[in-house]
C-alpha cells in the first residue's frame, strides 16, 4: 500500500512509515490484501444503494435539488485498540461528568462564577443560558442524558477534544447502519477481529432514558421522541431511534398539556408522556416560554417540567457546553468539578474577545482555524491555510466587527485512515464522535461515529461539507 | 397509536392507490385512441373528468390534446391526482410514519418513489408510454405485496386497508358517475361497435375487461358492467367489495377499542344497500344519482373516520 497524496505530517492509523501495518489494523490488513479490488468497488456502490433504498439520508439545507442526500460510506474500518480505547474513554467519562456538574453549578450556586474560574458574563449573556433553568434539578440530577464527545487524533498518544455535543448530538444512526452494513458484507471480518458491538445502543438508550422518569410518573415510564418533522435534517436518525427503541415518535402537533401532564393524541384519545427525548432546540420548545411563533413545541412544557412531571433530554439549557468560548475554559472546568486535571486534552484555543488574541489571530490567519463560538455544522468558520487571500481579507473584516464571536485554533494535523478509490486506497483525514448516555451511571459505546473528508488533504468532515462516515471498531484486547 | 399515524397510513394507502388508478386511467385513455379511427382528444375529457381534474387542466393548458393529456396525468405536480404527485404525498406519508411500517413495506415505497422520480423526470415519449404505466402498476403492486406480506394484521393495517378502500371506492364511482350515459338503456340498444369501446374502456379502467368474461356472457351489457362494478362483491373494484372491506376493518377497531363511532353505522349502512339492491333497483332509481350519493356518503365516512379516530 502506498502512501499517495498524504500530508508529510498526518499521522496514519493503518499504516506505519515504513508500510507495515499498526498493531491494531494487522488482521484487516491481511484480509484486504487478499482482496479482490473490483469486488471491494462493487460492494462498496452495492453500500451505496442499501442506504439509498432503505432512505438513509440527511437533508443539506439551502440546496436546491437535494432535500435528500446520502452520506457516503467508505467499507475501509476505522480501528481503535482496546487500550487505545480504555484511555479515551476514561477522559471522555471525566468530561461528561464535569459538564453535567458545571450545568448543575451554573443553574444554582454558581460556585465556578465565584471562584474566578469562568468569566460570569460569559455565562449569564450567553444566548444558550437559559434563566428558566435556574433553581431547577432535572429529574436524576442529568442535564446531559446523551453526549457526542468530537474526538481528534494527532499521533500515537496524542488526542484532543475538538468540541462537546451537549444540545442534541446527532450521527448515532449512522454508527448503526455502518456497522449493519458491514456485517451484512463482510461477516468474516467479523469471525477474524473481536469487534466490541455497538448495535445495543437502542437498548441502552431507552433504558437509560426510562431509569430517569419524573416524580409524577405513575406506572411504567412512557418514552417518545420528539422530531421536528419529516423535513428535518435529521428525520430519518429520529424516526430511525424511536423504532428500534420501539417508542412513539411525536410531533409538536401530537402533543398537548392537559391536566398537568404532556399528553399525545392517539387514536383512543390522549395519553401521557413520561419521558421526551427531544430534537427539537430549546429555542422551538415552547411557545409559551421561548419563541412564541415555534409551531414545533409544546405550549406549557416548561411548567409540566417544573413541576416534576416530564422529564426532557436532553434538558434545556446545556446547549451552553457546546459554546465554543466556554469550551476554551474546559480545562479549568474539568479541574474545579472532579479535582484532577483534565485525561482528554483541549486543542489551544484562542479566545478572540481578548485584545492580545484577537492580535495574534489577524496575524497569523493564514495558519489558524476560526470558528464562531456557537456554530455547528462546519458553517461560518475559516480555514486559514485552504483559504484564499480574498477570503481571509473578508473574514477578518468579521472577525474585527465582532470579535467576542470567535474563537481560533491552530491547523491540527489530523490523522488519517485509508479510503477506498478507484486505484486503491488513500489516506483521508478523520475524526470521531463517540456517544455517551447518561443516567445514574456513565455509559460509552465503544466506537462512535467516524467521519472522514473525502477529498485529498481536506481537514473538513462535516457531512453538510461532503464529509464521509466510516464503521469504527473498538478491538476488545 | 397516534392519531397522526393513524392519519399518515390512511393517507399513504389512499395516494398509492389513487397513482395506481391513474395509471390505468392512462391506459384505457391509450387503448380508446388505438381503437379509434376519428381524433380522439374528447376521450382525454372522459378521463380527465375521471379524475376530477379537468378544470385544473383547463386553467393550465391551452387546449385538449392527448400529449398534454398525458403528460398532466403522469407528471404534473400541479396536478394533485398525477402519478407522480400521488407517489411523492404518498411516500412523504409512508416517511411520516415509517415507525409503523415494515422495512420491506418501506423500502417498496421509497424504491417505487426513487423509480418513478427518474423515469417521469422529462415527458415520456409515446413509444415508451406501455412500458411506462406497466412499471407504475408493478411498482405499486410491490408495495401491496410487500404490505400483505409483512405487515401485523393490527390497527395499523386497518387504517391502511381502510384508506386503500375509500379512495378505491371513490375511484371507481367517478368513472362510472363520468361514463354513465354510456349504460344508460337508451343509448345501450344501439350497441354500435364505439359502445364497444366505450364500454370496453370502462372495464380496462378498473382492470376488468377480462375478468367480467368469466362473471358474465362474453357479449358486453351495460347492465351487466354497471351490475359489475357496483354489487358484485367478488370484484375487487366494486363498491360492494370495497364497503365490505372497509366494514370488516373498521369492525376490527371496534372490537380491539372496544367502542364504535359514527363512521362505523355509516359503513355499514352503505353495505347493506349494496347487498340488498339489485342493479334493476338501481338503474330504476338513475344511475347518476345513485353514485353521485354514493360518493357524499363515502366522503361523509371519510371525514367520520378521521373524527372518530382523532386523525387530526
Amino acid at each position: 500500500m502506498t502512501k499517495k497524496g498524504i500530508t508529510p505530517l498526518a499521522f496514519d492509523e493503518m499504516m506505519n512509515a515504513d508500510n507495515s501495518p499498526r498493531q491494531p489494523y494487522s488482521t484487516y490488513n491481511d484480509w484486504y490484501a487478499a482482496q479482490d479490488k473490483a469486488r471491494l468497488i462493487a460492494k462498496s456502490r452495492e453500500a451505496e444503494n442499501i442506504f439509498r433504498k432503505t432512505g438513509i439520508t440527511f437533508a443539506v439545507y439551502g440546496h436546491a435539488d437535494s432535500s435528500e442526500k446520502l452520506i457516503p460510506f467508505d467499507l475501509i474500518p476505522r480501528i481503535i485498540s482496546g487500550r487505545e480505547w480504555r484511555k479515551l474513554a476514561q477522559g471522555i467519562e471525566q468530561r461528561v461528568i464535569a459538564l453535567n456538574a458545571f450545568l448543575d453549578d451554573i443553574y444554582h450556586k454558581q460556585e465556578i462564577i465565584k471562584a474566578g474560574r469562568v468569566p460570569r458574563e460569559l455565562i449569564e449573556r450567553n444566548v444558550a443560558f437559559l434563566p428558566q433553568m435556574i433553581g431547577f434539578r432535572p429529574p436524576g440530577g442529568v442535564y446531559t442524558h446523551i453526549v457526542g464527545t468530537d474526538i481528534v487524533r494527532t499521533g500515537e498518544d496524542q488526542f484532543y477534544v475538538l468540541e462537546d455535543n451537549a444540545r442534541t448530538p446527532s450521527g448515532v444512526s449512522y454508527m448503526l447502519e455502518n456497522r449493519e452494513t458491514m456485517m451484512q458484507m463482510f461477516p468474516e471480518l467479523f469471525h477474524q477481529n473481536r469487534v466490541r458491538p455497538v448495535e445495543n445502543y437502542p437498548y441502552l438508550l431507552r433504558h437509560s432514558l426510562a431509569s430517569l422518569a419524573p416524580p409524577g410518573c405513575e406506572g411504567k415510564p412512557r418514552v417518545a421522541v420528539l422530531t421536528p418533522g419529516i423535513y428535518n435534517s435529521a428525520y430519518y436518525e429520529h424516526a430511525f431511534l424511536a423504532d428500534m427503541m420501539g417508542v412513539e415518535l411525536v410531533e409538536g402537533s401530537d402533543l398537548r398539556v392537559i391536566d398537568g401532564k404532556v399528553k399525545m393524541r392517539t387514536t383512543r384519545g390522549y395519553e401521557a408522556i413520561d419521558v421526551l427525548y427531544r430534537r427539537v432546540d430549546d429555542d422551538y420548545l415552547d411557545p409559551l416560554t421561548f419563541k412564541p411563533e415555534s409551531a414545533l413545541g409544546i405550549p406549557g412544557i416548561m411548567d409540566v417540567y417544573r413541576a416534576g412531571n416530564i422529564t426532557i433530554a436532553n434538558a434545556p439549557g446545556t446547549g451552553i457546553c457546546d459554546d465554543k468560548a466556554i469550551y476554551s475554559y474546559m480545562p479549568e472546568i474539568v479541574e474545579f468539578y472532579t479535582g484532577r486535571k483534565a485525561l482528554l486534552e483541549n486543542v489551544p484555543t484562542w479566545r478572540c474577545s481578548e485584545a492580545d488574541s484577537l492580535k495574534y489571530v489577524l496575524e497569523n490567519l493564514a495558519d489558524l482555524v476560526v470558528k464562531e463560538v456557537h456554530g455547528s455544522g462546519g458553517y461560518g468558520m475559516l480555514v486559514g491555510p485552504t483559504a484564499s487571500k480574498k477570503e481571509r481579507t473578508l473574514f477578518a473584516e468579521k472577525l474585527k466587527a465582532r470579535p467576542a464571536n470567535y474563537i481560533a485554533q491552530p491547523t491540527l494535523s489530523l490523522s488519517t485512515v485509508p479510503i477506498l478509490v478507484n486505484k486503491g486506497i488513500a489516506p483521508r483525514h478523520v475524526d470521531l464522535r463517540p456517544y455517551v448516555l447518561v443516567s445514574d451511571k456513565v455509559q460509552i459505546i465503544p466506537g462512535g461515529l467516524t467521519r472522514v473528508a473525502l477529498k485529498a488533504g481536506s481537514l473538513v468532515v462535516n457531512s453538510s461539507q461532503g464529509g464521509g462516515t466510516k464503521d469504527t471498531w473498538v478491538l476488545e484486547d | 397509536m397516534l392519531g397522526r399515524t393513524a392519519n399518515g397510513l390512511y393517507w399513504m394507502f389512499r395516494y398509492i392507490e389513487r397513482a395506481e388508478n391513474s395509471a390505468r386511467l392512462i391506459d384505457a385513455g391509450l387503448r380508446m385512441s388505438l381503437t379509434r379511427s376519428e381524433a380522439t382528444e374528447d376521450d382525454w375529457d372522459g378521463v380527465l373528468q375521471s379524475s376530477g381534474v379537468r378544470d385544473i387542466y383547463d386553467d393550465l393548458y391551452p387546449a385538449l390534446t392527448s400529449a398534454d393529456a398525458i403528460d398532466f396525468l403522469l407528471r404534473d405536480k400541479s396536478n394533485p391526482s398525477s402519478v407522480m404527485s400521488c407517489i411523492d404525498s404518498g411516500r412523504n406519508n409512508a416517511r411520516m410514519v415509517r415507525t409503523a411500517l415494515t422495512r420491506e413495506t418501506w423500502e417498496a415505497t421509497n424504491e417505487c418513489w426513487l423509480d418513478l422520480k427518474a423515469t417521469l423526470s422529462r415527458r415520456v415519449k409515446p413509444a415508451d408510454l406501455p412500458e411506462v404505466i406497466d412499471g407504475i402498476k408493478r411498482k405499486t403492486g410491490l408495495i401491496r405485496g410487500a404490505f400483505h406480506g409483512t405487515m401485523l394484521r393490527n390497527e395499523i393495517f386497518n387504517f391502511s386497508r381502510i384508506g386503500t378502500f375509500i379512495e378505491r371506492a371513490d375511484n371507481t364511482a367517478r368513472i362510472l358517475d363520468v361514463k354513465y350515459y354510456v349504460l344508460l338503456p337508451a343509448v345501450s340498444q344501439v350497441g354500435s361497435s364505439i359502445d364497444n369501446v366505450q364500454w370496453e374502456s370502462i372495464l380496462r379502467s378498473v382492470s376488468a375487461h377480462r375478468s367480467y368474461g368469466w362473471v358474465y356472457e362474453a357479449e358486453y351489457k351495460p347492465s351487466n358492467i354497471a351490475d359489475f362494478l357496483i354489487l358484485n362483491g367478488r370484484m375487487p373494484r366494486s363498491l360492494a367489495y370495497c364497503y365490505d372491506k372497509i366494514v370488516s376493518n373498521l369492525g376490527y377497531l371496534a372490537r380491539e377499542y372496544g367502542e364504535a363511532h359514527a363512521a362505523h353505522a355509516t359503513a355499514e349502512e352503505t353495505l347493506s344497500s349494496l347487498r340488498n339492491h339489485s342493479i334493476k333497483d338501481v338503474m330504476d332509481q338513475g344511475l347518476h344519482e345513485y353514485i353521485e350519493n354514493f360518493i357524499s356518503h363515502n366522503n361523509r365516512l371519510g371525514e367520520e373516520i378521521s373524527n372518530g379516530y382523532r386523525f387530526n
